[in-house]
């Protein structure tokens, strides 16, 4: 349903991702994994419109999209969960909840609102509570909330472990991989490698705006090289 | 010294002046808050406003309180365009340029009114300027009075938008996070514009309330903006309760100011009020504490 080809993306002069090939099929949980400052964030943005491709193809559901605006993304049904979680820290729970069916899934907004209360049973109990003051873990599940407002054809996680307990991001990933298993296909960014392939049924390796290695989750753990740099083995 | 009725009159007459500043005052305040940039040109947008509310009565004539719908739609539009097409544009996401620009804008603005009508001050014909109610043993200005009321209810529904509409929780996300807004597909560029637009409604609203008792001429919006700014100062840059609230404050300071030390000097207290709040509560009275 996503299909990426020859993607070429920087800012000003700099060129971050130097030709990108890759695609997320139906039912799929999809790893990009890739170290710190690699370009993952960078092809998100991209993915979401909200810088442009400087060359390429983004195929989403057979459409064009490198050049869609990103609300017309949203329309899409391709919906990202930004890295770092950029919530409305002013505004209360159930208000960002409710502007995740801003531009799509509005005709179902009092229904989808009991679905993510249902998943996450923590931010009905904080409904009235302003998103700011939610602890790390709950601004991310509200963030994965408000992503699941709108309906998402195509789910992207950039870093959804990030800053979170050990514990928490257990948990994190059961409840990535409960999503999927409900039919919803996940596009992961982690830097987490480990327990990223554990649940991905493919995964990608970027690195310096390529990537180095792709395949099945258990193909690419199972990659000498990979198991050197990422897993010191 | 003076009677409890001569004070208290003077406190309602404040009341109702306060009123409209409150209105300049929610444009300035909700433009800061939003797309934090201080708006230059809101002085010459204005007078502009305030040269259309003479120009509907005496060219159409339609008078001010019926000209608060059409005007409001008008200047709604105009300022959508001028923030999405001319002030978004050129700033190419700087906040200095926007500055520069929202300068310019006022300098032509400005230089066009004075080059089409010169710099005559002008008033509305007619005498409903002075027409007043009695109220107990006040003297009330009806204008004013009616100016207070439509104020109050522009503000409170101003609320209701912010706080209950898909669009007002969108200008109160777009403010704070801007890339969480478009990832749940909210065009800023359109929300910025739709901000900018209210804020220019405030300002037509306001001059149709302000016309009836006033005067105008081109340079006629600075001295309400320069009312305006201490009023956001006061209430919090960006908190719109804090305009309206440092809205009435400052009308009943001008006005009791004007009443003990004469009316040249009636502004004193509020540029007094300007620099204590500075110096004691930077942040106002409803301003986010940083
Ligand atoms: N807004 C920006 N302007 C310029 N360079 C940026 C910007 N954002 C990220 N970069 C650079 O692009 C590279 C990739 O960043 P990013 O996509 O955030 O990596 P990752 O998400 O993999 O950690 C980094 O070298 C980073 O410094
Ligand atoms: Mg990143």
């Amino acid at each position: 349903m996503l299909e990426v080809k020859g993607l070429h993306a920087g800012y000003g002069v700099v060129e971050v991702l130097r030709g990108i090939d890759m695609a997320v099929s139906r039912g799929e949980i999809v790893a990009v994994l890739g170290a710190n400052g690699v370009g993952k964030t960078t092809l998100n943005k991209v993915f979401s419109g909200v810088i442009p491709a400087w060359a390429g193809e983004i195929l989403f559901e057979g459409q064009r999209i490198d050049r869609a605006t990103p609300d017309a993304i949203v329309a899409a049904g391709l919906i990202h969960v930004p890295e770092g979680r950029k919530i409305f820290p002013n505004m209360t729970v159930r208000e960002n909840l409710e502007l995740g069916s801003y531009r799509r899934g509005k005709p179902r907004r009092a229904r989808n609102l009991e679905h993510v209360f249902s998943v996450f049973p923590r931010l009905r109990e904080r409904s009235a509570q302003a998103a700011g003051t939610l602890s790390g873990g709950e601004q991310q599940m509200l963030a994965i909330g408000r992503g699941m407002m709108a309906e998402p054809n195509l789910l992207i996680l950039d870093e959804p472990s990030l800053g979170l307990s050990p514990l928490l991001v257990e948990e994190m990933f059961t409840l990535i991989r409960r999503l999927n298993a409900d039919g919803l296909p996940i596009l992961l960014v982690e830097q987490n490698v480990v327990q990223s392939l554990e649940i991905a049924s493919r995964a990608y390796i970027l690195e310096n705006g390529l990537f180095a290695l792709s395949g099945s989750a258990a193909e690419v753990s199972g990659n000498p090289e990979l198991r050197r740099a990422y897993l010191g083995m | 010294m003076y009677s409890p009725a001569i004070v208290a009159e003077a406190m309602v007459n404040g009341l109702m002046t306060g009123a409209a500043y409150a209105l300049v005052a929610l444009g300035l305040t909700l433009v800061y808050g939003v797309l934090h940039i201080v708006n230059f040109a809101h002085g010459a947008l204005l007078t502009c406003a305030m040269f259309a509310v003479l120009g509907m009565e005496q060219g159409l004539g339609i008078g001010p309180y019926a000209a608060i719908l059409p005007l409001g739609v008008l200047f709604f539009l105009l300022g959508y365009a001028l923030q999405r097409y001319v002030i978004g544009p050129s700033s190419h996401g700087e906040d200095r340029n926007t500055l520069l620009v929202t300068l310019g804008i006022s300098i032509v603005l400005e230089n066009a009114l004075l080059a089409a009508f010169r710099s005559d001050t002008r008033t509305l014909g007619g005498d409903m300027g002075f027409d007043v109610v009695e109220l107990g043993p006040m003297l009330l200005s009806r204008p004013r009075l009616v100016g207070c009321a439509v104020a109050l209810v522009v503000a409170a529904l101003l609320w209701l938008l912010l706080a209950r509409s898909d669009t007002g929780r969108a200008i109160r996300a777009v403010a704070k996070e801007r890339f969480g807004a478009q990832v749940v597909g909210i065009d800023p560029r359109h929300i910025f514009a739709v901000t900018f637009g209210i804020g220019c409604a405030c300002l037509a609203v306001a001059a149709c309330l302000l016309l009836p008792t006033f005067y105008v001429n081109p340079r006629v919006g600075n001295a309400f903006v320069l009312v305006a700014f201490t009023i956001v100062v006061l209430g919090g840059m960006g908190s719109v309760v804090g305009a309206l609230v440092g809205g009435l404050v400052i009308g009943v300071v001008e006005s009791l100011g004007g009443l003990l030390l004469g009316e040249s000097l009636g502004q004193l207290g509020i540029f007094l009020i300007f620099i204590l709040v500075l110096l004691l509560r930077p942040t106002g009275l409803f301003g986010a504490r940083a």
